[in-house]
């Protein structure tokens, strides 16, 4: 019970992450149907930025959670600047060419930014200096830190935050009627180039603060980072149902808690001495016989999606197709 | 005063001319019908004014070339357009439609402006939390020209607002068309039911092949033999 009340607590804070990072994915392709590869390594760039920043901040002596604070406000203008970039640069001019293009042009983006990001910062992986002190809190058998609370309540925040912003105001409501139709909104006297670009910004504004804060719940960052996280909030995205917001923060809160407790469960559940059919001289004395240990977390995301693909495409809150126009 | 001026008007798509270099002018507080068989570049004509197709020629609006104005700018300036198909955004809500004909807008008299729509559609206000994908096509008919008149139009360019509707709601709409037009908004209106667009307008336009074939007082043209024959599915005896 204890391990499932922890792993849940972990999941969430997982989830919560990735739910961030599924949303660019989501709005971007609910926008101009475009799966942007590149989105994962605008994470990389947030974390990349803040560690680079963080620990000349903490050796002037600033509070720590200034400190994380202050870089994260640095990671943020400079991935916006990427997601722009990216958009005018790579996409924009590719608006009309067959859908395989920009695909395939994501890609490209993805390993350009990943390779200026080595050149930058090497292929060392940066460690994050120990500057927040360990608090922890208990809580129904489970500990959870001061880190996984305040990435929580990050998350939280932001995603209402957006919700507001897509729901309730101008640009949001710009923003849906342009992924519905986009000449129409354009009769209506929305530009398009416009609000696919803020699009982009936005996605990326909460990209970087996503790998502010994965890089500082792992305590390290690397160039190559952004790539399973990018293809895990993915994931996340499709389980929720691709271009579905709401489904987008529910896919990754979902997808985090899966591969939580799957890590907390599999070497329990692969023990073949458990099963009584491990061998014996392993068996012997209540040993172990595991198959699969819990560095097989990342294959949970991947089951999870092929399992979506299969059974419900359109995911979980995934938009019906086919409705009346 | 000519509040819409086409001159030597264009469209080509690849190497098909959908329209060829028409003359076509609307004046102010008319209500002008462009009307012609599938395909004989009615809707291309109008997608050309707004800029949602390139086009070629010389397109002048409220004294003002726009002939290379995007179409995100034309609602500013009071040129709005109904598209066809009607082009409702089926997953807002009736409310949230109506918000975006006011996009271009900031002066205050929005909320007023919604409010006069309910009034004059009564099942849109009833139906205003729905998704308008739910609606029927003669209430999304209507929410797509409410959406219209959201942005105030000085101009209003109607693009087969009969199209897939019952006799009795075609007769509504045009109903509709005909209190918009004594509101003071000019319109173009794009037809197919050529007859019931000439009995609600002033001036007509008819298109063949992509050229203007036949133009003058809409009375005139619902005599015209020519018009009668093949247009109005009357045998020339």
């Amino acid at each position: 019970m204890d391990t499932f009340v922890q792993q849940l607590v972990n999941g969430v804070t997982l989830g919560a992450v990735y739910a961030v990072v599924a949303l660019g994915y989501t709005m971007v392709y609910g926008i101009i149907q475009l799966i942007n590869f590149a989105h994962g390594e605008v994470v990389m760039i947030g974390a990349m930025v803040a560690f680079t920043v963080i620990p000349i901040l903490a050796a002037a002596g600033l509070p720590p959670v200034v400190a994380v604070a202050l870089g994260a406000a640095c990671a943020v203008p400079v991935c916006m600047a990427v997601g722009y970039a990216m958009e005018r640069l790579a996409y924009r001019p590719l608006r009309r060419a067959p859908r395989l293009a920009p695909l395939i042009t994501a890609i490209g983006v993805s390993i350009v930014l990943q390779h200026l990001a080595m050149m930058i910062w090497s292929r060392n992986v940066l460690a994050f200096p120990q500057i927040i002190p360990l608090v922890t809190f208990s809580f129904a058998g489970a500990t959870m830190t001061g880190v996984q609370i305040a990435i929580v309540a990050i998350c939280a925040a932001m995603m209402a935050g957006l919700a507001w912003l897509v729901y309730r105001t101008r640009l949001g409501r710009a923003m849906r009627a342009t992924a519905q139709n986009p000449q129409v909104a354009a009769l209506m006297g929305v530009d398009i180039d416009r609000v696919i670009a803020a699009t982009f910004v936005i996605g990326a504004a909460m990209a970087a603060v996503a790998g502010v804060m994965f890089g500082t719940y792992y305590g390290v960052a690397q160039y190559t980072m952004g790539s399973i996280l990018g293809l895990k909030a993915f994931s996340a995205a499709v389980l929720g149902g691709i271009g579905n917001v709401p489904g987008a923060m529910l896919g990754g809160i979902l997808l985090g808690v899966v591969e939580a407790l799957g890590a907390g469960y599999i070497g329990d559940l692969t023990d073949l001495c458990r099963w009584g059919i491990g061998p014996a001289e392993r068996c012997a004395d209540g040993g172990h016989f595991v198959l699969f240990g819990s560095n097989y977390q990342d294959v949970f995301a991947f089951v999870v999606l092929i399992l979506v693909l299969v059974f419900r495409p359109s995911g979980l809150l995934g938009e019906r197709v086919g409705e009346r126009a | 005063m000519t509040l819409l001026e086409a001159r030597a008007l264009e469209v080509h798509y690849g190497g098909i001319r959908a329209v060829r270099g028409i003359d076509l002018d609307v004046g102010e507080g008319e209500l002008v019908c462009l009307i012609g068989a599938n395909g004989a570049g009615k809707s291309s004509t109008l997608r050309a004014i707004c800029g949602l197709v390139a086009r070629s020629g010389r397109i002048r609006y409220a004294g003002e070339d726009i002939g290379a104005t995007p179409a995100f700018e034309l609602p500013r300036k009071g040129l709005v357009m109904v598209p066809e198909g009607r082009g409702i955004f089926p997953r807002l809500t009736v409310e949230e439609n109506l918000a975006m004909g006011a996009y271009a807008r900031t002066d205050p008299g929005i909320a007023d402006d919604l409010e006069r729509q309910y009034a004059m559609f009564p099942r849109l206000a009833e139906r205003r939390r729905q998704t308008a994908g739910t609606l029927s096509g003669g209430e999304q008919q209507m929410l797509a020209i409410a959406r219209a008149l959201m942005a105030r139009p000085r101009l209003l360019l109607l693009d087969e607002p009969s199209m897939g509707l019952a006799p009795m709601l075609v007769a509504k709409i045009f109903d509709i068309v005909r209190e918009i037009a004594r509101q003071g908004v000019t319109i173009l209106l794009v037809e197919q039911n050529a007859r019931l667009a000439l009995e609600i307008a002033h001036r007509g336009y008819v298109m063949e092949s992509g050229a203007i074939a036949l133009s003058g007082e809409a009375r005139a043209l619902l005599a015209d033999p020519r018009v009668r024959e093949a247009y109005l599915g009357e045998g020339a005896g």
